[in-house]
């Protein structure tokens, strides 16, 4: 008893007061924030941010020499800034990456945070509406390693305290308002995620979270996928990371929900 | 000579290899079996083209006093048959299956000859994950109970069937493959185009939870086959990243414990204590799972002054909480009674089915690589191993807050003689031709395994990887035998097993 006591004053609240205001220390490495000069090279730029890129990434427009960065591709390992001799990239630690359109996700040379976050969800009225005041999700994990499952398990922790907005992960699907898909979807999974989908009662919503989810990731390329349901199902909220921090999920979908 | 003596990080020649025929090659392997060796890694390597009908099969076995290993071959055809080990030695038996399901080579008697993760290259394409041959008990009373493979909380998919008798368990049947995405071949893909890049980022996605162990083991892979040695500045950086991750995961995995026994108390303080530990990696290299710390010549994060005195602090606070709420959950009875006597793993049955690694060690099997096949910094600092006897789930949770409290000090140990110099070594990308590596690493979880073979041009020929969690999956079933139904979500909890590392 006694030592429950002491327990308790030594943690003392563990929660962020303001997810909204967090801010993750650097070196985190959150939106990538491209050189608007272009790159000088002898007669073309050098290439060398493609060629350590594990996911194509990043595009070199050859005739303007600028560069632009998919965060829906990036697994924001950092290869890049090593790799670049000119400097031409830096990882930002703005962490409010999250996006209703996936090309908002393309990020143009001389783009700052704030001219991506103020366009980048489109909240609508009916959403805020429907699941404004609760929202419960399940989780559905289609191959994915583990790290955003990590992430998304810690939303719920005692230091996020995602509950407290109302969004809430639930075990079954008939309880829910919609799906997270972490993962690059794997053939064996793919039955698996569209079953869950069709298990939640309408209206629905469907949110990709990490690199793997949005883009197949690292695994873009691997036979073993079938990522069909995507063709087949809108998406309506992408969430970028490797993994996914949790309170780029929190603030996505509290955007997400025009809160 | 029926093999080659190797050790860990060693580059052998393919040349050197034995060949032997089949029927000497499964004599080898039972006179190394009855004499206290263990199955490493057994896998097949198609020959030359996929056109032929041969498969080179590779077994690797592993003297843990001696810290040797031995390397041995055979040419065998798909759809040919030889006698199976497992039945004399149970710890064949998941690299057996894997070989059948791949190769189609047919291990003879073995009693469990079912898939093991429904690879898209498998041979027999009419056996899918829908239609798993699973085993069937008749009689009154009995039933089934079927959970996944998407679960009730945000975990990896698989799919559990219990075969119970009321609310006792007889059998558990594990089925996986959901999430198997052909990593393997990924990074032979990429270890042919030319352009020789081997994607690190590939080995820090096996298991999201073992980046670390998985990338330490690439890199070492890839070092050796380059001839290059790390700077011993970046080894000891590699063994505090290797540490961390195991404190960070051993305390998450106390407070998903304590959550399971509705310890609620345990679960908000252990998972805000192991908050403060990830954010001590995200701190040194950005990522809170230590994605982008490990590549190939060292380490690309050095730990300055005044950061080695805010991961002293904070281990510091960490151990402190850790110690405080520890030493409270151990000793109330309310804890005690589920933890102890559930879900018990014999120390014959865990050696037999050849446990790894932190679940084994718990049930008294002592093996750690970090001493018995030592590597990079634990050469310089060595970690004793540390075994429990019941294999019961108090074990499997007491040898984490053990472990923790020992990795600690380690940490501490590595900070107060951290080496000078540099980290990271330039390094030519060129691997040894037609040559044979085998990397082990301790993760959090157990031995953590890759093997490579290059071809004649120094290209990935095969890209071998074994985590500990193929295994044990069979530890787990073979724990819940003759206990409750309900109690399965904390026996499962206590191994913590991958599903993306067993299905790759």
């Amino acid at each position: 008893m006694f030592d429950m006591l002491k327990i308790r004053i030594n943690q003392g609240s563990q929660a962020i007061k303001d997810v909204r205001k967090a801010v993750i220390p650097l070196p985190f490495r959150g939106f990538p924030v491209i050189s608007p000069q272009e790159c000088k090279g002898d007669n073309k730029a050098c290439n060398a941010c493609l060629e350590g890129c594990p996911t194509n990434a990043i595009h070199i427009n050859q005739e303007t020499r600028k560069l632009s960065i998919d965060i829906g591709k990036c697994v924001f390992c950092g290869d890049c800034v090593r790799n670049c001799k000119e400097n031409k990239i830096a990882f930002s630690n703005f962490h409010k990456i999250a996006a209703t359109n996936p090309n908002t996700l393309v990020l143009e040379a001389g783009m700052t945070p704030e001219d991506f976050y103020s366009n980048a969800i489109k909240a609508r009225d009916q959403i805020k509406k429907i699941f404004g005041r609760s929202l419960k999700l399940r989780q559905v994990s289609a191959a994915g390693c583990n790290g955003c499952e990590m992430e998304l398990n810690a939303c719920s922790n005692v230091n996020f305290d995602m509950q407290r907005f109302g969004i809430e992960f639930v075990a079954s699907p008939r309880h829910a308002d919609g799906i997270v898909i972490t993962g690059p979807i794997s053939q064996n999974m793919s039955f698996a995620v569209e079953d869950t989908f069709n298990a939640v009662p309408q209206p629905r919503i469907v949110i990709l979270v990490g690199s793997c989810a949005i883009s197949g990731g690292v695994f873009a390329s691997s036979p073993a996928l079938n990522r069909e349901f995507l063709e087949k199902y809108p998406v309506d909220l992408y969430i970028p990371g490797c993994p996914t921090h949790p309170l780029t999920f929190i603030n996505g979908v509290l955007d997400f929900l025009g809160q | 000579m029926s093999a080659i003596q190797t050790r860990n990080n060693r580059v052998v020649s393919r040349e050197d290899i034995p060949l032997l025929p089949i029927d000497q090659f499964c004599a080898f392997l039972t006179d190394q079996s009855n004499h206290g060796k263990r199955p490493v890694m057994f896998f097949g390597l198609p020959f030359e083209d996929r056109t032929t009908d041969e498969v080179i099969v590779y077994s690797i076995m592993a003297h843990d006093e001696s810290s040797s290993l031995s390397i041995t071959s055979c040419l065998m055809k798909r759809g040919e048959s030889y006698p199976s080990l497992t039945q004399q030695f149970p710890a064949f038996h998941i690299f057996e299956r894997e070989l059948f399901e791949q190769f189609g080579i047919t291990p003879a008697l073995h009693p469990w000859l079912k898939p093991v993760r429904f690879d898209y290259r498998r041979l027999d394409e009419s056996s899918n994950i829908i239609n798993y041959p699973f085993f069937h008990m008749e009689g009154e009373e009995l039933h089934e109970v079927a959970v996944g493979p998407v679960h009730a909380g945000i975990i990896e998919p698989g799919h559990f069937r219990f075969m119970c008798h009321g609310e006792r368990v007889h059998h558990l049947e594990i089925q996986l493959g959901y999430q198997h995405r052909g990593v393997e071949s990924l990074f032979e893909f990429n270890g042919k185009k030319g352009r020789r890049q081997i994607p690190i980022q590939l080995a820090e996605s096996i298991a999201g939870d073992s980046v670390i162990a998985h990338a330490s083991a690439c890199a070492q892979a890839i070092e050796s086959l380059s001839h290059c040695d790390i700077p011993l500045r970046a080894a000891a950086i590699r063994g505090i990243a290797l540490e961390l991750e195991r404190i960070g995961i051993h305390i998450g995995d106390l407070g998903a414990i304590a959550n399971d026994i509705a310890y609620l108390t345990g679960n908000a303080v252990f998972g805000a204590t192991r908050t403060l530990v990830i954010n001590t990696s995200l701190a040194i290299c950005g990522s809170r799972f230590g994605r982008g710390w490990i590549r190939f010549g060292g380490v690309p994060f050095d730990i300055d002054e005044s950061l080695r005195s805010r991961i002293r602090a904070t281990l510091e606070k960490v151990e402190h909480d850790v110690v405080l709420m520890g030493e409270t959950m151990f000793s109330s009875p309310n804890v005690l009674t589920r933890l102890e006597k559930t879900g018990i793993l014999e120390h014959q049955k865990a050696k037999d089915i050849g446990m790894v690694g932190m679940a084994a060690r718990a049930s008294g099997v002592q093996l750690d690589v970090r001493s018995d096949h030592s590597y990079g910094i634990y050469k310089n600092f060595p970690i004793y191993k540390i075994t429990l006897e019941s294999g019961d789930v108090f074990a499997r949770a007491y040898i984490r807050y053990i472990e923790i409290r020992k990795s600690i000090a380690f940490i501490y140990e590595l900070l107060d003689n951290l080496p000078q110099g540099n980290t990271m070594k330039p390094i030519e990308m060129s691997l040894a031709p037609n040559s044979m590596t085998i990397s082990m690493v301790e993760g959090w979880r157990g031995e953590t395994v890759h093997a490579l073979i290059t071809d004649k041009e120094g290209n990935i020929a095969r890209y071998k990887i074994k985590d500990p969690s193929f295994h044990n999956w069979f530890g787990l079933a073979l724990a819940v035998r003759e206990n409750g139904v309900s109690d399965f979500p904390l026996v499962n909890k206590s191994f913590n097993l991958s599903y993306c590392g067993n299905d790759l």
